[in-house]
């Protein structure tokens, strides 16, 4: 009995010392966890405001939130999901598994590792700080100058947005310099470049193009910056500087962004797909050359989200042209998933459900981009919910889907427990049923001519349905997800 | 109910667009169909297998079937590139060499946060220089006489984005550039649309208005708007309460010696039907409402409360009742 009590005493660590063994560390698997249950909390406070969002626009002319709690709102719900749930997400099941898939020990750079954790927190509770400045920043989270300008967004809010994301960014860019260099020089022996798994193929070259797109971000942010608090006239009209500049700096990050966000979900899908349909993945070549297709390719399509800025006529046709193109290794990667599946001996479990999930879904993703990038098509649909559904469709049904599938497969791995698959079904049939709700009607809404970002809506113009079907969705997926 | 669809065009860039569009649709349609058709079969016909069933077969690619599917998005993607083309030419014109044979009307439409300033440079070859906020008048086309529109966009302070969703695609005013568009129509009535770049707080208030006249109404139309504001002796009080007020520093009405232009022109501010750039109808209750605090009807608008005493707010609506 004593000696029962004695060794209960000697298992229990006191919690100051688990804590410390947290922060303090510089392994792999404990940093991937620790981003991925970061981004989690991220997750339901992005959550949350789009859950407000949906409340105020369930009728015309609500008056739930002021105009500038809802833009305060939209603005922190978009930095929210893109830099501290979907990039932080992501880089904590990288950390996680390439170092496993490769056979390293740990990253090449293990604290450089936990120096990027950090910083992505410290610009998450940065940018969150400027609700305690007297309301967070009311500029979209593609922060259109001038708006941005001292003159229009008074207060300190925009400036901690500024710093958050330089902060967070500094930490994105060093957890892609370390994963590209722990997949160069780390890989077991006999391991080649051409035998690399898909997923860590595919992380690797989202981490290539961290390493290029979010330099620019950095350099606009902090002119942005100088902009605000020393006086420099870089985006400033009547100053003689650009708004327009802004724009292309900001998409020549943005449109890689989409890839860094959905390449790792392509790579889990690759891997996934291949185990529970028994099958060898269908043209390993075409699907990992795909993907450096897609890495070049994304970084000359960035102008697609200016078309309505009145660039010249054979500078739209380029850019679309360039768009359409980009969307032809999509297209290979998921005429190869379908070959695998196709005569395969499968397994229904969760990840498989996520996978075809994610097949089902992102296809019309992927097809609505192809209709916003037909330029003239653009002029109508660019800002309006239907482009609000469509990067909802691509980001939820593709990145979400797919990190789904790769969270349940290896969910074992990394517990060393089962997960439920009664719980897993529900949570499948409530997160489809509930996403289809939420962002099929936005489609419609955007070619009824509704504008995004619109705090309220007159009531003659036939919208609320199709905002209310959207709210309800969000309702059965809040829970779901 | 308003319609706004862009399936329900009324000029020809949005005819053409739509046309474009029902293309695209078509096409991504028969994609759609194609992948979710072989997703479908493989659900009904490998979800369930017999225990013990034998392993797949291996298959670890096909060179033939790689290139098929590789070269037949190739080829559409070029069709679509080529037709793409064709549409953009034919949305964006060059606004200095109209059609032969029409009459256009050229207007410089300037975005300020939350209202559009409208200025009317030129109609069928004559110089106007009629100012005038938030709704805008154009000439319908009539049978053998085109009446295009362009427009010259520019803006005063942030980026705003002018779309009427019927007439023609979206088209952004950015602060230090000058955008052009253009639509053309034959259909009488109203069109709405608003701004669809994010601009602010009241970002969802400012709304679009354009009012498509037969050539005889905006004729007549065009020469009111011509003519410095009424003095009717009845509305002195409230016209002296204006001038004597900071409303001079920033609203314009041509005839008294208010000019400034940070606001919306009034001097014919009862032509139009809305008041706060469409938030609401213009009557004189919400006018009314308006003077006492814009605030209440537009929360964040650049306009305060100036504590007005009930008798100034009633001279200045029986004033501005007056400025037809």
């Amino acid at each position: 009995m004593a000696i029962a009590e004695h060794e209960l005493q000697l298992e229990r660590v006191p919690w100051t010392a688990v804590l410390h063994d947290w922060v303090t560390a510089v392994d792999h698997k404990k940093i991937g966890v620790m981003y991925y249950l970061m981004a989690l909390v991220f997750l339901v406070i992005g959550g949350v405001l789009a859950l407000v969002m949906r409340f105020q626009l369930l009728w015309a002319e609500s008056t739930a939130v002021s105009a500038d709690t809802f833009n305060q709102m939209m603005t922190m719900h978009g930095t929210t999901m893109i830099f501290f749930v979907a990039m932080p997400i992501l880089a904590g099941v990288a950390n996680y598994i390439v170092p496993l898939q490769i056979g390293a020990r740990d990253m090449a750079f293990p604290r450089l590792n936990a120096l990027g954790l950090w910083l992505t927190l410290f610009g998450g509770l940065l940018t969150y700080f400027s609700f305690a400045t007297g309301g967070a920043p009311a500029i979209g989270w593609f922060a259109y100058a001038p708006l941005t300008e001292h003159t229009f967004a008074r207060g300190a809010a925009t400036d901690f947005w500024v710093l958050g994301l330089l902060v967070s960014g500094i930490g994105s860019l060093s957890g892609g310099v370390n994963l590209v260099t722990t997949v160069l020089t780390l890989r077991c022996p006999g391991m080649s470049l051409r035998k690399l798994p898909l997923y860590t193929w595919m992380t690797f070259w989202a981490n290539v193009q961290i390493i290029f797109a979010i330099p620019p971000l950095t350099a606009a942010l902090v002119m942005l910056f100088l902009d605000r608090n020393l006086g420099a006239h870089f985006f400033d009209a009547q100053a003689g500087g650009s708004p327009y500049l802004w724009q292309h700096l900001f998409w020549f990050f943005g449109h890689p962004e989409v890839y860094i966000l959905v390449l790792p979900a392509f790579g889990m899908l690759s891997d996934v797909i291949p185990v529970f349909s028994r099958k060898v993945i269908f043209g390993y070549e075409f699907v990992a050359a795909s993907t450096v297709a897609i890495a070049f390719i994304s970084f000359g399509v960035w102008a697609h989200h200016m078309f309505a800025v009145g660039m010249s006529r054979s500078v739209d046709v380029y850019f679309a042209a360039a768009s359409l193109l980009v969307g032809i290794p999509t297209g290979i990667k998921t005429f190869n998933w379908l070959a695998t599946v196709y005569g395969g001996r499968w397994r229904m479990a969760a990840p498989m459900l996520f996978s075809l999930g994610f097949l089902s879904m992102f296809v019309i993703g992927g097809l609505t981009g192809i209709m916003l990038a037909v330029v003239p098509v653009d002029y109508q649909l660019t800002d309006t919910y239907f482009v609000v559904g469509h990067f909802h469709w691509v980001i939820i049904g593709g990145t979400l889907m797919g990190l789904f599938a790769g969270s349940y497969y290896w969910y074992p791995k990394v517990t060393g427990r089962m997960y439920s698959e009664r719980l897993a079904r529900w949570h499948f049939w409530l997160f489809l049923i509930g996403f289809i709700l939420t962002f099929g009607p936005m489609h419609m809404a955007g070619i009824l001519g509704m504008p995004r970002r619109i705090y309220t809506y007159p009531p003659d113009r036939g919208w609320a349905i199709w905002n209310q079907l959207s709210s309800l969705g969000a309702l059965i997926r809040g829970p779901a997800t | 109910m308003q319609d706004l669809s862009i399936f329900n065009p009324a000029s020809p860039p949005a005819e053409a667009i739509r046309a474009l569009f029902v293309l695209v649709l078509a096409v991504t349609g028969g994609i759609f169909v194609l992948v979710e058709g072989v997703l479908i079969y493989s659900i009904i016909r490998f979800r369930r297998q017999p225990p013990g069933a034998m392993e797949p077969a291996q298959v670890y690619g096909s060179m033939p079937i790689e290139i098929a599917w590789t070269a037949t998005p190739f080829l559409i993607v070029f069709v679509l590139a080529l037709i793409l083309t064709r549409t953009e030419y034919e949305v964006r014109v060059d606004p200095n060499t109209p059609p032969p044979g029409s009459r256009p009307l050229y207007v410089t439409v300037i975005g300020h946060q939350w209202w559009w300033e409208y200025v009317y440079d030129k109609y069928d070859g004559q110089d106007l220089g009629v100012i005038t906020a938030n709704e805008l008048h154009v000439p319908a086309s009539e049978e053998g006489v085109a009446r295009p529109v362009y427009l010259t966009l520019k803006s005063a302070d942030v980026a705003h984005s002018f779309w009427v969703p019927r007439l023609a695609g979206k088209t952004d005013l950015i602060p230090g550039r000058t955008n052009q568009m253009w639509f053309q129509t034959k259909d009488r009535g109203l069109f709405l649309g608003q701004c669809a770049e994010f601009c602010g707080t009241q970002h969802a208030h400012m709304l679009l208005r354009v009012n498509v006249d037969s050539s005889d109404e905006f004729q007549r139309w065009l020469e009111d708007q011509k003519r410095p504001a009424v003095d009717e002796a009845a509305a002195r009080a409230g016209r002296d309460v204006f001038l004597s007020q900071t409303c001079v520093n920033c609203h314009r009405i041509r005839g008294t010696s208010a000019a400034g232009t940070y606001a919306p022109d009034l001097t014919h501010l009862m032509s139009r039907q809305t008041l706060a750039s469409g938030a609401v109808p213009n009557t004189q209750e919400q006018l009314r409402k308006w003077l006492i605090d814009p605030q209440r009807i537009k929360e964040g608008c650049l306009m305060p409360a100036f504590g007005l005493s009930a008798e100034q707010v009633d001279q200045l609506a029986n004033y501005l009742g007056t400025l037809k």
